[in-house]
């Protein structure tokens, strides 16, 4: 047994010539058309899919820039809206107030007018009033005389009221 | 599919178990000497000149013949001698001056005139390892042609099973452990990886061969890792050998033979781990089958088989794990080779 076992670890001249030489050709072969297409492919697999992988947290990263621009674009509208709104409502109010002015001084004007112009025929009126009172006044005061001096009595008692005047004079 | 293999995985499993089983017959023909499993074991361990699958008797054998390579002297002049191992006939015969001892190994016959310089016979152990190398090439060139045909694809088929593996080395053994100088060593710590794996795997099908169990090739593999780890060695490498640094003077000089003896032992170590691990493996599970044979009784044969079972799956694990250890342990020392300067590390 001991015998036996001694040739166990005993290399083989014959085997270590054909391991080494088979061994050193394997080695060539596989290393360089094996190995190296294996391991280059590999590689630019794991390149690709990186690259892959990058590309879409890229696009993924712009879409949110996108999405954050368009919420900002909107924000900006909206304030845009806002103002232009509130212009316009300035706007109207201040067209409201000044057409409301115009208005009452237009009005004052009206009514300032149209009492010069009652005031104005109000004293037409009254003129008339008066003249046609004097005109009323002389043609009775007229038909008086008329009535009073119809008699030659009457008429030499005036007379003589007059010269009676004329002579204290 | 996955189905299928499992299948397959499992018959193949219990048909190794049937054969070392049934090669436990070998030494069953003289009933009244008491078995010896101590030969059989070793015959399935050992190298051999035939591919011997099982024995009738004496006899008969079912093994298939392998061609023998020998450089000779005939009279002083040198010569080539090749033919099959057939014509030994087992160990029965001699031919051309030669003839397979006890120990199945070639020797001259005495007085044949003929003296053995190098035997580089193609022997169970080569023709496996021929097996393998082919089995390897298959695989792996035509994986590397689908990544070539489909790059950038999805992996496929038999891609798929071993792109992991091939990351997993590539991340987790040679990025992890040599840094970023790891590239370099890829080529050789994947074959080295596979290769190991493959051999173990076909070590344990019926009738394999136990090759990456044999010193021979644990040793080749051990020099290939010292030979890179050697020529790749930088600055760093060899002023920690030589003059350690952030150590006392007087210790320097203690530590240089420590530092230059490491530098053997490293490689011896993956050498006899390798060989030990499978070789003990095969040991344990033909023990466990000899038992039957030792106690001649079915109550023992039916337990060790089932202990056999269980050791057969465990060292399909010890396949994978040995096959990673050595890898491991190569890119540690490629590692410490190509280290860069750091403090007082």
């Amino acid at each position: 047994m001991i015998f036996l076992a001694g040739s166990l670890i005993t290399p083989e001249f014959g085997l270590l010539f054909w391991q080494f030489m088979i061994f050193l050709v394997i080695l060539f072969i596989l290393g360089k058309f094996a190995w190296k297409p294996i391991l280059t492919s590999l590689k630019e697999r794991e390149a690709n899919i990186e690259e892959a992988l990058n590309a879409a947290k890229k696009a993924k990263e712009e879409m949110q820039k996108l999405h954050a621009d368009n919420d900002k674009l909107l924000q900006e509208a909206r304030l845009e809206r806002d103002k232009m709104l509130r212009e316009a409502q300035t706007a109207a109010n201040n067209i409201v107030s000044e057409a409301k002015d115009k208005a009452t001084a237009e009005g004052q004007r009206l009514i300032e007018n149209a009492r010069a112009a009652i005031n104005n025929e109000k004293q037409a009126a009254l003129t008339e009033v008066k003249n046609l009172a004097a005109n009323l006044s002389l043609e009775i005061a007229e038909k008086i005389l008329k009535r009073e001096l119809a008699d030659e009595k009457a008429q030499k008692e005036l007379v003589n009221e007059f010269i009676k005047e004329a002579n204290l004079n | 599919m996955d189905n299928f293999i499992k299948n397959t995985l499992f018959t193949l499993i219990f048909s190794a178990i049937a054969m070392f089983s049934y090669a436990g017959h070998d030494q069953e023909n003289n009933a009244d000497k008491p078995f010896n499993p101590a030969p059989t074991i070793m015959h399935h361990i050992a190298d051999s000149h035939d591919w011997h699958f099982a024995s009738w008797d004496e006899r008969t054998h079912w093994s298939l013949p392998l061609p023998v390579i020998l450089l000779s002297k005939e009279n002083g002049k040198a010569g080539l001698d090749a033919f099959m191992s057939s014509r030994f006939e087992h160990g029965h015969a001699s031919y051309n001056g030669f003839i397979l001892n006890e120990e199945n190994k070639i020797e001259t016959v005495a007085g044949s005139g003929k003296e053995l310089i190098i035997d580089l016979s193609i022997t169970k152990n080569v023709a496996s390892l021929m097996l393998s190398v082919i089995l390897l090439l298959f695989i792996f060139l035509g994986m590397a042609r689908r990544y070539k045909k489909n790059p950038g694809s999805a992996p496929k088929g038999v891609q798929s099973f071993f792109e992991p593996i091939i990351i997993y080395i590539r991340d987790d053994v040679a990025k992890s452990v040599i840094g970023h100088k790891y590239e370099r060593f890829m080529p050789y710590l994947l074959t080295v990886f596979f290769f190991i794996w493959f051999n173990n795997l076909l070590g344990l099908l019926p009738g394999g061969a136990n090759l990456t169990g044999n010193i021979a090739v644990t040793a080749v593999l051990a020099v290939f890792t010292f030979l890179i780890t050697t020529f790749s060695g930088n600055k760093t490498y060899w002023g920690h050998i030589f003059w350690t640094p952030g150590v006392p003077l007087p210790l320097r000089i203690i530590i240089l033979p420590i530092e230059i003896l490491g530098m053997f032992t490293k490689p011896f170590s993956l050498m006899i781990r390798l060989f030990a691990n499978i070789t003990a493996g095969h040991i344990l599970i033909l023990s466990l089958i000899c038992f039957t044979f030792l106690f001649k009784s079915v109550t023992v044969g039916i337990v060790s088989a089932a202990f056999a079972v269980f050791m057969n799956v465990l060292e399909l694990f010890v396949a994978l794990l040995q096959a990673y250890v050595f890898t491991l342990l190569s890119a540690m020392y490629f590692g410490s080779a190509v280290e860069e300067h750091h403090e007082a590390g």
